[in-house]
């Protein structure tokens, strides 16, 4: 039976290993239409917003910019565009929302109020068109991984493609609690979702499309279906999946849809599959169909810390600040800000920073949701770090290789597989910051193959260089050798000319003593 | 208008336990255990618990100055309780006061401090107290009364307290009148001598299965690891490997030849081996790691302990059978790590 028969059958879904069953906290933010928020005074448009490198701007201080106007340029990556039509402020170093929360170059931008749109390419007849051209199209309108992860996505189509991947998964199985958007999304625009995904599915050249939700989201299957059969598209199948953190972890997703494990080291694609954001999906719809860039996405503004908790259709660079304002400012006691979910999402110092590609959530705490730091306790290997580990690690023996630089026992122990989600540090009772060390950890073990790499390079040069001493040593050695030889063999000719003439001379006074003029 | 905020580090949730929460749920189920005990022999050993937790805690709080350790997040997380308490419940409930000092100075500030402290030691703390008492202190370690229903002298509270202070049994003829064996030396004394167990178990010590009060007080404690279980405080690895290894050794020896070998639940419901499976193995600071290393290492304690129980020189070697698997574990856990997902 091959790969994709078992796909087909994989109507049964699977279990991964461990996982929490966390408080959803979802409904909280699903009780409003989503609404794009007033536009605000600034938008401030980060370079760095997916896996990659900076993009170099492409506009200057003071220039004026249309609505999806590329502003940004990176090979290979996705384009960044103008969420508005206005003017370049400045091009500055300012927060950028990153986890690593250091400021980076943004392009800020004063919005003029006319929403004027610069000159949109669509691909009407996208279903004539060569993958190829869908391909460049989607880099060109700037699409990303919406789920947080942000690799540019015609990369990873293109790549699928390559490789004859036979299905595409639309993942709709946001498993961190308080994160709603996607849900939102495709309870509201499920047409431009299956869209998106019949786009996705010719660029790729897969057989089929499996769009997995989450099973407390309710309306959402029948919305999806609905818009499935509309589009007479048989190929398309939407599965429920039940709700345990972290379900929406591409890794996990596939081994629950297909109880496939994709082999360490690897990706998707070995096993024929290619994982996709939902919003991902809408996002292509509207760049192929439509020629819109990526300029917009949902975001949940969520948590006790805000006083009317809702979706936002929001432009990249609006200031979160401005969305908490929209959904009716700061509670008293908000006391933490958090890029994402609560599980994977990282702390901001500060709410002016924008929203990214990447910003699925906002959420805002309050004390009582955090509660103060806990003193970190040794650890009693009680093990329940490795009960909840979805990727059957042991992360209290990394903890200790990586604490006393064991690398090659956590290399063997698989300290790469580890995904980072956070269910050890959730159920440690000694509060040990487990990911934070994974993360040090991952970063010194890359910085030791990049030193050995760079030792092992070292040391070719070297014995290069001692080997073509050694030659130049030998080779001129030889030549004295030969110089010699020759020297000699010249002085031994004259010698014998010598000799020879000595012989003549000696034979003609010999024959001069000869009484010949007798 | 901007503001800042506090940027701890992910996950953005209140925590979900403690240690200190974990080791007052391993308290929390020993206490029907207790209680029975309590039942059964009288007040001594509610007193030895005292006893054994005030010296535990004493040496707990001078090795951490020693060692320059806050002492408050180490003195509030009950492990040095839960290691006093475990090693109350293995002595004979009228041993002298200096035998708990004595344990408690090998268990805290050798089997755990002179290790590294809490979450280092190799071994389990209790046992290795227990077994160095026992060792040293041979005869006063199997001083042990009769269950309060065969006896004729059921010392009260006060008398307990005289007797564990002063030495001194307020009983004519002294210690040797008022101690019996237990149940598991009447047994291994019997069998050695030659003698059947069915003739050796119609002696009154004994009840259906274990020992007289012994089976019943085994009862309680596996209720109470059964709500660890629950809980999920425990695997049920261990417990189940223990007592599951148990049964499967001593039943061919039994149906082999029932004269000279007690039945399986004779074993189980007889010495520490329930309290063993639940409490004392499942310590996950000196066990295994990965499941299938708990499942090893569980089977390692019941067969030793069986091995010990009919050839070995003590009647229960529950204690020893720990200590050499602790031993064990690091080389179990180097040959048991799971598989990684994708592997």
């Amino acid at each position: 039976m091959s790969q994709a028969d078992q796909v087909e059958q994989g109507r049964r879904t699977h279990h991964f290993h461990g996982g929490l069953r966390l408080r959803h906290n979802k409904k909280i933010s699903c009780q409003n239409p989503v609404v794009p928020p007033p536009l605000p005074e600034l938008l401030v448009v980060p370079l760095l917003q997916h896996a990659g490198d900076f993009a170099e701007p492409s506009v200057s201080d003071g220039e004026k910019v249309l609505k999806g106007q590329v502003i940004g340029q990176c090979q290979p990556c996705a384009a960044i565009h103008s969420p508005v039509s206005g003017v370049v402020e400045a091009i500055e170093d300012r927060p950028m929302s990153h986890p690593s929360g250091q400021p980076g170059p943004c392009v800020v931008i004063r919005p003029d109020g006319q929403e004027q749109w610069v000159q949109l390419n669509p691909i009407k007849d996208w279903l004539e068109a060569s993958p190829e051209i869908l391909i460049a199209q989607i880099q060109d309108c700037g699409i990303a991984g919406l789920g947080g992860a942000v690799f540019p996505t015609h990369a990873k189509t293109r790549d699928g493609r390559e490789r004859q991947i036979h299905t595409l998964i639309l993942n709709g199985a946001e498993c961190e609690p308080y994160i709603s958007c996607d849900e939102m999304l495709m309870r509201e625009q499920p047409d431009k979702i299956i869209l998106g995904a019949r786009v996705l599915r010719r660029a790729l050249g897969a057989e089929r499309v499996i769009i997995a939700i989450e099973d407390q989201m309710g309306a959402v299957q029948a919305a999806l279906t609905r818009s499935a059969k509309l589009a007479e598209c048989k190929s398309i199948s939407v599965v429920k999946v039940t709700t345990i953190y972290p379900e929406g972890g591409e890794r996990q997703l596939i081994q629950v849809l297909t109880g496939l494990e994709v082999p360490a080291g690897g990706r998707p694609s070995d096993l024929g599959m290619v994982c996709q954001n939902v919003a991902t999906a809408a996002a292509v719809a509207d760049a192929v169909v439509e020629g819109k860039p990526l300029i917009e996405r949902y975001i949940t503004v969520t948590g006790n810390g805000v006083s009317h908790p809702r979706n936002f259709l929001a432009l990249i660079g609006t200031p979160v600040s401005h969305l908490v304002d929209a959904s009716g400012g700061y509670s008293n006691d908000v006391a933490r800000l958090v890029i994402g979910g609560p599980m994977m999402g990282y702390p901001v110092a500060s709410d002016d920073t924008p929203v990214v590609k990447a910003s699925n959530c906002l959420l805002a705490l309050t004390q009582r949701d955090i509660v103060a730091p806990q003193p970190e306790m040794p650890c009693i290997r009680c093990g329940e770090c490795a009960r909840v580990c979805p990727a059957t690690l042991l992360p209290q023996q990394l903890h200790l290789q990586i604490k006393t630089g064991l690398w090659d026992q956590a290399k063997e122990y698989g300290l790469s597989a580890c995904i980072e989600c956070g269910c050890c540090d959730y159920v440690c009772p000694s509060h040990i910051p487990l990911v934070e060390w994974f993360r040090y950890g991952k970063g010194e073990q890359r910085k030791r193959v990049l030193e050995s790499e760079a030792a092992e390079l070292a040391r070719k040069r070297f014995e290069e260089r001692e080997a073509r001493l050694l030659r130049v040593k030998r080779e001129r050695a030889e030549k004295m050798a030969l110089r010699k030889q020759l020297l000699k063999d010249k002085a031994a000719q004259q010698d014998r000319i010598r000799d020879s003439i000595a012989r003549a001379e000696s034979r003609l006074k010999k024959a001069g003593e000869q009484p010949d003029d007798a | 208008m901007t503001r800042s905020f506090d940027t701890g580090g992910a996950p953005h949730l209140p925590p979900q336990t403690t240690v200190a929460a974990v080791m007052l749920q391993v308290l929390l189920a020993l206490v029907p255990g207790v209680l029975a005990y309590t039942w059964f022999f009288g007040p001594g050993m509610l007193i030895q618990i005292i006893l054994a937790v005030v010296f535990a805690l004493l040496f707990e709080a001078l090795m951490l100055r020693w060692r320059g350790r806050p002492l408050k997040p180490f003195i509030n997380d009950y492990s040095a309780v839960v290691t006093a308490v475990l090693f109350a419940l293995c002595i004979p409930p009228l041993a002298p006061w200096w035998i708990s000092c004595i344990a408690m100075l090998f268990a805290i500030v050798f089997a755990k401090h002179l290790y590294g402290g809490l979450g280092q030691n190799v071994f389990n703390p209790a046992m290795v107290g227990y077994v160095v008492v026992l060792i040293s202190f041979p005869q006063v370690m199997t001083a042990w009364l009769p269950p309060l229903a065969l006896a004729d002298y059921s010392p009260g509270l006060m008398d307990s307290l005289a007797t564990i202070f002063t030495g001194q049994i307020p009983v004519a003829g002294g210690w040797d009148a008022a101690t019996q064996a237990t149940p598991l030396d009447t047994l291994k004394t019997g069998v050695d001598a030659g003698r059947m167990v069915p003739e050796i178990r119609s002696a009154p010590i004994f009840g259906d299965y274990g020992g007289l009060g012994w089976e019943w007080i085994a009862n309680w404690f596996a209720l109470g690891g059964i709500f660890l279980l629950y809980k999920r405080t425990i695997n049920w690895h261990v417990p189940v490997a223990v007592i599951g290894s148990v049964v499967l050794l001593s039943l061919p020896f039994w149906l082999a030849d029932p004269d000279s070998n007690p039945f399986p639940l004779q074993h189980i419901f007889s010495g520490a081996l329930v309290l063993a499976a639940f409490f004392i193995a499942t310590d996950p600071v000196s066990g295994c790691v990965s499941n299938r290393g708990r499942l090893i290492f569980g089977a390692g304690v019941g067969i030793t302990t069986l091995i010990i129980r009919r050839w070995g020189g003590y009647p229960d070697g529950v204690a020893f059978a720990v200590l050499l698997m602790n031993m064990a574990a690091p080389l179990i856990d180097r040959y048991t790590r799971p598989r990684m997902y994708g592997e």
